[in-house]
């Protein structure tokens, strides 16, 4: 375990040299000091669309999740099957925000977008979390029953009376990443919560932002409140009666999208230019558009990923080692404690999408921006979740004297392993996030794909992001390679943060 | 060796057969015959091979046996109902079977109310089994064997998790279940009280098989020495 974490640590401080790290804008203190101002005077009486835009993103959170629960639970009912693994584990490795991408010139820029890029990704999540699930529950009530009894009535009596807890407690869980999805739609320009606050950063409308933020923040507290199992039912009904559904949806249009729009452009180009709207097929010049993209975009993209991706990684293992002691009963009195807590609380329930976005503002457009909210955002998580396995740990009456000395003797060598495989599951979602952030103006994969967009180059974008996709897909396979190799298991980390989770 | 006590007919029988668990040759070259109307009791350290050998004697005639499980093969989320309807999950179609799971029919409920009644369970009759204590579950248990239905009664430990009172009565009720019972159990004490047939395992094969009146201390002492 010491060598692994020795070698990413090495491939990380090579990244660092490679990177792009600086700070670029004139007066960072300056404009800091203005967010701070902001922060402290909320203003929450000049919000235009406000209630709108809240609506919408509990909205488009609940509908998406729901038919995200009913997709991905019909999925993971065959997930043993090579193909459908592969299907979810690919529609699970292209963020919501591309999905947006997507589905935007089908359906238009509305709630239907919105909803439809929550709903993808989360069925491919809720199919692998759900059947791992039934994988990992006791199969001997089951095996129990009479032979002859059909599979429905066997997964019905004796599977699912006793995963059913846990299945709801891990779909509650991903409501609230839901709604930090919802909400970044809107910087794409979806009408949550987010393209107010987008808007509000961008005019330096600090108290106006900050009082966005802090709705958002009492929001996903409130969950609780009104998002409860039994009553979950009216909020939907609610969602579902006053969500605009009006799109600009057609057979032709979405016919036009398959069969044109996201072909290659040496195939449309001369029926393009000669008005017919003809396709042809040359094939030197198709390999010539696939060789120009993968050079001029995808390489660049990708090696810019990569950094990101393993520099972000190293950072976020640090912060939590760093931190997590702070918020352990079995190191500091209750008082340090609650305010690391709530530390950590506010770096996980804001998105790491807001975290860069207010980086890049201060600091200006390098990879700096990028790590510190990657970091920020996934260690506190992982400091959270490394701080409750130890203070589960059995603690001996003649511990080692001083909490440098405990730390490094009695609970680092305990809790490391879970550490460990906690971080290679959040791995996937660094490298997710890190291709999205490019949509902020880092050269990364994101990048790419948001130019190609903007400039409705939609072949390029779809075939960029299926690269991004294989990456991702590479990468949640690699860590699944080396934590069987490590024998560190997430059996914990699967139930609370599960494997497919994305951060945002 | 082969003591047959009870007067019906042979419902079980295995001649010079070797079981192989899990590539492993568990029993070897075993021979046994259970007639119907006896009451047999499968003793041996553990290891001797007394599950495999129940297991393989279930096989034999599987729409005819009922196996009472330990108490952990119960769905603690599910009622007792549930849990005794699930005797039966294969004479009712995936239909039925969700209908009764999501509110209990009327017929299904009067099939089980007798089973119930006979184990003093009617109070608890739509109480999840996971609120209720260990010899409670095992009684459920049983009830699922008993709505099963079939002549043959088989159970493998049925009270080993129980106390000593809890499991008198669990036994009482387990060899009054079915005409023929079959059981592996720990305790030497509880198979001579409840059976009237004992077979001694070691190593993976017979080393007795006597009516529990000609048990002696000697032989008992040797299957465990």
């Amino acid at each position: 375990m010491l060598r692994t974490s020795l070698y990413f640590l090495a491939i990380a401080c090579a990244a660092f040299f490679l990177a792009d790290i600086s700070v670029t804008t004139l007066d960072p203190w300056q404009e800091f000091a203005r967010m701070g101002r902001g922060l402290l005077t909320p203003d929450f009486f000049n919000l235009p669309d406000f209630g709108q835009a809240l609506f919408n993103t509990v909205s488009f959170a609940l509908v998406g999740l729901t038919i995200a629960v009913v997709l991905g639970a019909l999925l993971s009912l065959f997930f043993e099957s090579t193909p459908v693994r592969l299907f979810c584990s690919f529609i699970r490795a292209i963020h919501e925000l591309f999905w947006a991408f997507i589905f935007m010139p089908i359906v238009g820029l509305n709630s239907v977008c919105g909803i439809l890029a929550i709903a993808i990704p989360y069925s491919g999540i809720f199919a692998k979390v759900y059947a791992e699930i039934r994988q990992e529950s006791d199969q001997r009530p089951a095996e129990a029953l009479p032979p002859a009894s059909t599979r429905f009535s066997r997964f019905c009596y004796g599977t699912l009376p006793l995963i059913f807890g846990h299945l709801k407690d891990y779909t509650s869980y991903r409501f609230e990443c839901a709604l930090r999805s919802s909400a970044i739609l809107g910087f794409i320009g979806l009408p949550t919560l987010g393209y107010h606050l987008e808007t509000a950063f961008r005019e330096g409308l600090y108290s106006e932002a900050a009082a966005l933020l802090y709705s958002f923040y009492l929001l996903i507290i409130s969950i609780r409140i009104w998002a409860r199992a039994k009553f979950i039912v009216i909020p939907l009904l609610i969602s579902c009666l006053f969500i605009s559904w009006e799109t600009s949806f057609s057979l032709v249009g979405l016919s036009r999208f398959f069969l044109y729009d996201i072909l290659p452009w040496p195939m449309r180009a001369e029926g393009f230019y000669v008005g017919t709207g003809e396709l042809v097929l040359v094939p030197l010049e198709l390999g010539k558009w696939f060789w120009d993209i993968v050079v001029s975009q995808a390489l660049p993209g990708i090696w810019n990923t990569m950094l990101l991706t393993q520099i972000a990684l190293v950072a976020t293992a640090l912060f939590t080692l760093a931190t997590f002691a702070f918020a352990s009963r079995r190191f500091f009195s209750a008082r340090v404690t609650g305010c690391t807590y709530l530390l950590f609380v506010v770096l996980r329930t804001t998105p790491e999408y807001i975290l860069a976005y207010i980086f890049l503002q201060l600091w200006g457009p390098s990879m700096l921006p990028a790590i510190a909210a990657l970091f920020l955002h996934n260690g506190a998580i992982l400091a959270y979740l490394t701080a409750n396995n130890v203070n589960a740990l059995e603690s001996t009456f003649d511990a080692a004297q001083g909490r440098f000395n405990r730390y490094l003797y009695e609970v680092l060598p305990r809790c490391y392993g879970h550490f460990l495989a906690f971080l290679f599951y959040r791995w996937e979602v660094i490298m997710r996030e890190s291709a999205i952030l490019g949509i902020l103006g880092i050269t990364t994969l994101g990048f790419y794909i948001d130019s190609a967009i903007s400039r409705d180059h939609l072949d390029t974008a779809l075939l960029l992001i299926c690269i991004t996709a294989g990456i991702n897909m590479s990468i949640d396979s690699f860590s699944q390679v080396i934590r069987k190799r490590l024998h560190i298991s997430g059996h914990v980390a699967s139930r609370i943060i599960g494997p497919g989770e994305s951060g945002s | 060796m082969n003591a047959s006590l009870g007067a019906g007919d042979a419902l079980l029988s295995l001649r010079h057969e070797d079981v192989a668990y899990s590539g492993k040759i568990a029993l070897k070259n075993l021979t046994l015959t259970i007639a119907e109307g006896e009451k047999v009791a499968l003793i041996g350290p553990s290891g001797a091979g007394k599950t495999t050998l129940l297991r393989r004697l279930y096989q034999l005639d599987p729409n005819n046996c009922a196996f009472v499980h330990q108490h952990h093969v119960l769905v603690p989320q599910l009622s007792t109902f549930h849990n005794i309807y699930m005797g039966r999950l294969d004479h009712y179609s995936s239909w039925q079977n969700l209908i009764n799971l999501l509110k209990p029919t009327r017929s299904a409920m009067q099939e089980i109310l007798p089973i119930v009644q006979k184990l003093g369970l009617e109070e608890k009759m739509y109480t999840r089994i996971g609120e209720l204590s260990g010899g409670q579950q095992q009684r459920v248990g049983i009830g699922r064997a008993l709505y099963q239905g079939g002549s043959i009664i088989m159970a493998d430990e049925p009270v080993s998790s129980l106390d000593a009172l809890q499991s008198l009565e669990i036994m009482q009720l387990l060899v009054e279940a079915g005409r023929t019972v079959v059981a592996a159990l720990h305790s030497i004490d509880l198979s001579q009280r409840f059976f009237h047939r004992i077979v001694g395992l070691k190593h993976g094969s017979i080393a007795f098989d006597l009516p529990v009146r000609s048990l002696t201390e000697d032989r008992l002492s040797r299957l465990y020495g």
